[in-house]
């Protein structure tokens, strides 16, 4: 640990290497993670299915670019097939645990999880996939730091579909129920909006865009059917910390999770790096309850 | 897919139908062999290499008039189990093999966990295993006596590229002792034992180890490591973590442009580096069992050559060496069979100790602790996007390129 | 009306029932079925599963995802004194299970006993930790890491190092008396849901990364010396004798005033703390009596599969620790029949899965989730005394159901 200190010290392009990487990856989180918080928001159901949604859209766009086509078209072909799915899983399963205890959803969509991942096992098979996006490298700081091209297109692409929610959100008519239902479903019923649209459109949207994080994830790493939990756990992380609704510090915490990651990986070794999620994880929960309880104790 | 599942759903029910009806009556004319493959899970492509090798050979041996046993002709058949690829489930479904399904004797699983759960239950009963895909040396320390594998354990896996390395140094003057190794291992049981034999062999030759870093299964991000490797600047850079590896491993060495004099690796083929990044895997060192260019042979799939042709045929796709040496595991038992003259576990378990044999994967001949000890690993290289064996020189196609260009130079 | 949660409201005939299937199962099958004692082995220690997981979930309204720790836990240090005993426990693990150990049967048991027993105690230490100390358990680990860094630089033993940090960790808890209670058990609903589960994650992940244990390789457990067949059967019998242990031990438990506590945390937390309940002291109870009965299981588990490999055995969360909560559920959570029920079908359902759906049965198995939790959210049990609520001896006022539909 102290030898991987030491190298940082001894060469610091390194430093912006590694975090420039993790900053970088954080991006792609933060799609994964906007889209939980839409739907925990909105609907108050914890979807488990992330993650899977996120590798489904690599497996997707694997499927594109084996037909010939541009990797990149695979981000909106993944995008609507993911919408579809969504949709239909709306309408088939998680319709009926909205209004249920949370715990119960938590519990409803992994079990869609573990179904989504086995079916793409059936249906893609286990070998692990990737699509080479033909972008090349950067150099930068004499060399010493590269900058993958493709993830320079991930991070620029992530923001815009994140700029793309944030008007959608606020300019059209959907947008607008949508907020007005996560504000208040009964409120918005009341109102004339058609909640249980909103609903669909909430999850489907959610599996879009992390359909759209798919085809990124598969152009800079790889997929395989089995590792969605990362990206759910991660988007989690991410949420909790970010709080509902504010797409900012969904992105300013995605970015800082990535960049915190990749130096744990760094120094405490690759053996640590998940450990280290995990049991950030759980502090950032603690701390987050000790918050609470000190703000508790100076209402009173 | 779901064509080749209902087939293999429908042979184990009718395998299961027939043990419960005619359990006891001793199965006239054929013998079961028993084996928890990975359908599903992690380890399901190399679990379906496996089954595939498995059904070719016993296909094959079928047709050309079954094992002869004595004074009676037996055909060979297979009951398979999946294990999820989780050790507990694989010990659960050996047992259920043995004791409900009367299985007497089994083929392996694939992988070393597996296999690690396995062993212990086979040993119990007294039941025979041929495995063919469990490669971690600790399989053969434990004393098993009915254990045996056809495969070279792992320990060998990569030490032909340190070997390799301190040759190089050599012709270039220098000392084995100044070559400077960075290692990435998965943390899983087969990695780890790869990663023992990578260690063992540079404390041996006096080699520094530079970077020591253990990737965890999940792991699809090697650039923490790879950043390091930048740093420190090893002249050898070993990876092994199953496919997922390699694949991480060959995509971030391009995309960060790491230069290493030497990149060895494990489950290149599996991985399909060269159909996924093509020249981007140019240059890079792959551990492998066996080779379609090998000149080993037998009489019922004939050379390696011949081999790699059937199974092409009938599952269109090369056939890695995970496969082949499938396949090579049911030839074996066929050929203790034959020689033991018995379907008694116990007297095929000493024709196992005794065989002696060529096949088309190589010379299969156990040591007393069950592994085979005839087959020396080889080592391919990619080169202009193909894989050419570069070690063992005895079927050496072409000398290993070193030092691997430098990303500058074959960017030109 | 509180919703019942005592066995005294099955009914007679529901429990006489059971404790009937229950025997005959235990006493005939490994007559009759030798070859199927190892799953019936599983199908006990399933039920402790269930059964510990419902003590916090069901009872207290805690949904852990993260009790599989404590079988980890319990699994891994009973292997290490199963071998530490007799062995050096690095070395052994270093050589990859090379120097197998021969036991005698005293030996062996008396190393089963001691495992079973220190991992039962240090499942216990975790969850009293977790559940209540996560920050002191930070930051003692900050300090001891920088006084450890400090001790090297400096000359002096590692050992001052460590007792710094646990000295100091100990006057934050006695000078900060917020941070004595701040552990995972100070979470809400689904905060604790996932704190848990990225807790079971995180303990896998640091046992394959940590050399002592086998890292990634995992760890094998010593043999049973017995003779052929014993094994299954020591193992099989082990583990019924646990669920039994475990079954009436949480009855009685839930039958006096700690059971009245916890459901009044699972009712409402606040109130019952306004009330004077020690609630964080119930909770940390709660979550250690869960792990006892875990640890114990973990070190069976470990030793019937004979192979601990970190991720898919001992600390299996994608396995074991969600089946607990699926079983609990599926039989009727806040009950004490309810996870028996609930873990016998299981178990049954998913062996014939495996048997029959080869290859399919994991689809087979998350669809099953779905559609227990969407169609039976309150359980077998729960779905049955909804339908014949006289049975559970709960008067319906005909009348007064009439008004509340019309």
């Amino acid at each position: 640990m102290l030898d991987n200190i030491q190298i940082l010290i001894d060469a610091p392009p390194l430093l912006v290497q590694v975090l420039l990487d993790g900053l970088l990856v954080g991006a792609i989180f933060a799609l994964a993670a906007y889209g939980m918080a839409l739907v925990w928001g909105v609907m108050n159901v914890i979807n488990l299915t992330q993650g899977d949604f996120v590798i489904l859209g690599g497996f997707i766009t694997v499927s594109v670019a084996q037909a010939g086509l541009n990797p990149f078209l695979g981000l909106p072909v993944a995008a609507v097939l993911l919408f579809g799915l969504g949709w239909l899983l709306y309408r088939s399963v998680v319709y009926r645990v909205v209004d249920k205890d949370l715990f119960i959803s938590l519990l409803a969509t992994f079990g869609l999880s573990i179904l989504l991942q086995q079916l793409m096992n059936q249906g893609f098979g286990a070998d692990v996939q990737s699509v080479r996006s033909g972008l090349g490298t950067w150099f930068a700081l004499g060399g010493l730091v590269t900058i993958t091209q493709v993830k320079v297109v991930a991070f620029a692409t992530a923001l815009v579909i994140g700029a793309l929610l944030v008007w959608f959100m606020k300019r059209t008519r959907m947008g607008q129920a949508i907020r007005a239902t996560a504000q208040n479903a009964r409120a918005a019923r009341i109102l004339g909006i058609d909640t249980d649209r909103v609903y669909a459109v909430t999850f489907a949207l959610n599996a879009a865009i992390c359909g759209a994080a798919g085809a990124l994830v598969v152009m800079t790493w790889i997929v395989h059917p089995y590792l969605g939990i990362t990206y759910t756990v991660r988007a989690f992380m991410i949420v909790v910390v970010a709080g509902l609704g504010n797409l900012a510090a969904v992105i300013a915490a995605a970015l800082g999770l990535g960049a915190a990651e990749n130096m744990a990986g760094f120094i405490l070794g690759a053996e640590f790096q998940l450990a280290f999620v995990y049991g950030l994880l759980v502090v950032i929960l603690v701390w987050r309850s000790w918050r609470l309880a000190r703000e508790r104790k100076v209402l009173r | 897919m779901s064509g080749k599942f209902a087939r293999t759903t429908g042979a184990v029910l009718a395998a299961g139908l027939a043990a419960a009806i005619f359990a006891g009556s001793a199965g006239a004319e054929e013998i079961k062999l028993g084996a928890a493959v990975s359908t599903t899970g992690k380890y399901s492509t190399n679990g379906a290499h496996t089954t595939n090798g498995y059904n070719l050979a016993v296909r094959r041996i079928n047709e050309m008039g079954g094992v002869k046993v004595g004074d009676k002709t037996y055909e060979l058949s297979i009951v398979y189990y999946d294990d999820e690829s989780t050790p507990a489930r694989g010990a659960q479904l050996a047992e259920r093999l043995i004791s409900q399904d009367g299985i007497k004797l089994m083929l392996g699983p694939y992988s070393s966990g597996l296999t690690k759960a396995i062993a212990p239950v086979t040993e119990k009963y007294g039941v025979p295993m041929v495995e063919a895909n469990g490669a971690s040396r600790s399989l053969f320390t434990q004393g098993y006596k009915y254990l045996f594998a056809v495969l070279s354990t792992s320990e060998q896996y990569l030490s032909a590229s340190i070997a390799l390395a301190a040759e190089m140094a050599e012709t270039q003057g220098k000392e084995p002792s100044s070559v400077k190794i960075a290692m990435a291992f998965e943390n899983d049981s087969f990695s780890q034992d790869v990663r023992a034999g990578v260690v063992a062999d540079a404390e041996a030759l006096g080699m520094k180890i530079v970077v020591d870093d253990q990737l965890p299964p999940e792991l699809n991000d090697m650039s923490a490591t790879l950043t390091k490797v930048k740093a420190l600047k090893p002249d050898v850079l070993v990876v092994s973590g199953h496919a997922k590896g390699a694949a991480t491993a060959v995509r971030q060495i391009a995309e960060m442009k790491v230069n290493v004099p030497m990149i060895a690796m494990t489950h290149c083929d599996s991985a399909q580096i060269i159909e996924k990044f093509g020249k981007d895997a140019n240059y890079t060192l792959c551990a492998t069992q066996w080779a379609p260019t090998m000149t080993y042979k037998d009489d019922v799939f004939g050379s390696a050559g011949d081999f790699a042709k059937a199974f092409k045929e009938a599952y269109d796709y090369e056939p890695p060496y995970q496969a082949a040496e499938s396949a090579a595991a049911v030839l074996v038992y066929a050929d203790a069979l034959r020689r033991a003259g018995s379907t008694d576990p116990d007297a095929v378990r000493d024709a196992l100790a005794a065989t002696d044999m060529q096949t088309f994967y190589g010379f299969v001949k156990f040591d007393e602790t069950g592994k085979n000890t005839a087959k020396p690993m080889a080592l391919y290289q990619v080169q202009n996007e193909e894989y050419v064996v570069v070690a063992p020189t005895k079927w050496a196609a072409a000398p290993a390129i070193w030092p691997v260009p430098t990303w500058a130079e074959r960017d030109k | 009306m509180s919703a019942p949660s005592t066995a005294a409201m099955n009914g007679h005939w529901g429990r006489w029932a059971g404790y009937g299937a229950i025997l005959a199962a235990a006493l005939i099958v490994p007559l009759v079925f030798p070859a199927f004692q190892t799953q019936m082995a599983f199908l006990w220690l399933m039920i402790v599963f269930a059964l510990t997981w419902d003590v916090m979930g069901g009872q207290m309204g805690y949904n852990s995802f993260g009790n599989i720790l404590f079988l980890g836990v319990g699994m891994y240090v009973c292997a290490v004194v199963q071998v530490g005993l007799h062995v050096d426990v690095a070395a052994y693990n270093a050589s990859m299970g090379a120097s197998a150990l021969d036991l005698t049967m005293g030996q062996y048991l008396t190393g089963l006993g001691l495992g079973l027993a220190a991992g039962a105690v240090a499942a216990v230490a975790c969850a009293v930790v977790l559940g209540a100390g996560v920050l002191l358990l930070l930051i003692a680990v900050i300090v001891i890491a920088v006084a450890v860094g400090l001790c090297n630089w400096l000359g002096l033993p590692p050992v001052l190092g460590v007792a710094a940090g646990l000295g100091a960790a100990v006057f934050m808890a006695l000078r900060v008396p917020a941070l004595r209670a701040h552990g995972l058990l100070s979470l809400r609903g689904h905060y604790f849901a996932i704190g848990t589960l990225g807790l079971g994650i995180a303990a896998g992940e640091v046992a394959s990364g940590w050399q002592f244990i086998g890292a990634g390789s995992g760890m094998v457990t010593p043999l049973y010396p017995g003779e052929l067949g014993g094994r299954e059967q020591f193992f099989n019998a082990a583990a019924f004798v646990l669920a039994v242990a475990t079954f009436f031990a949480l009855r009685r438990l839930y039958a006096g005033r700690f059971g009245l506590a916890v459901n009044a945390i699972r009712d409402d937390e606040q109130k019952a703390e306004a009330m004077g309940l020690p609630t964080t002291r119930y909770k940390t109870v709660a979550w250690s009596v869960a792990a006892v009965f875990m640890g114990i299981a973990g070190g069976l588990v470990g030793n019937i599969v004979g192979f601990i490999d970190p991720r898919d055995v001992a600390f299996a969360g994608a396995t074991y620790g969600v089946w607990m909560v699926l079983m609990a559920i599926l039989g009727g959570k806040g009950t004490i029949w309810g996870p028996v029920l609930g873990a016998a079908v299981f178990h049954i359902t998913q062996e014939l899965f495996w048997t029959y759906l080869l290859g399919w049965q994991r689809v087979a198995l998350g669809l099953l989730i779905v559609l227990i939790v969407v169609f039976f959210p309150q359980g077998l049990l729960g779905w049955v005394r909804a339908r014949w609520p006289e049975r559970f001896g709960h008067r319906v006022d005909s009348r007064a159901a009439e008004e509340a539909e019309g």
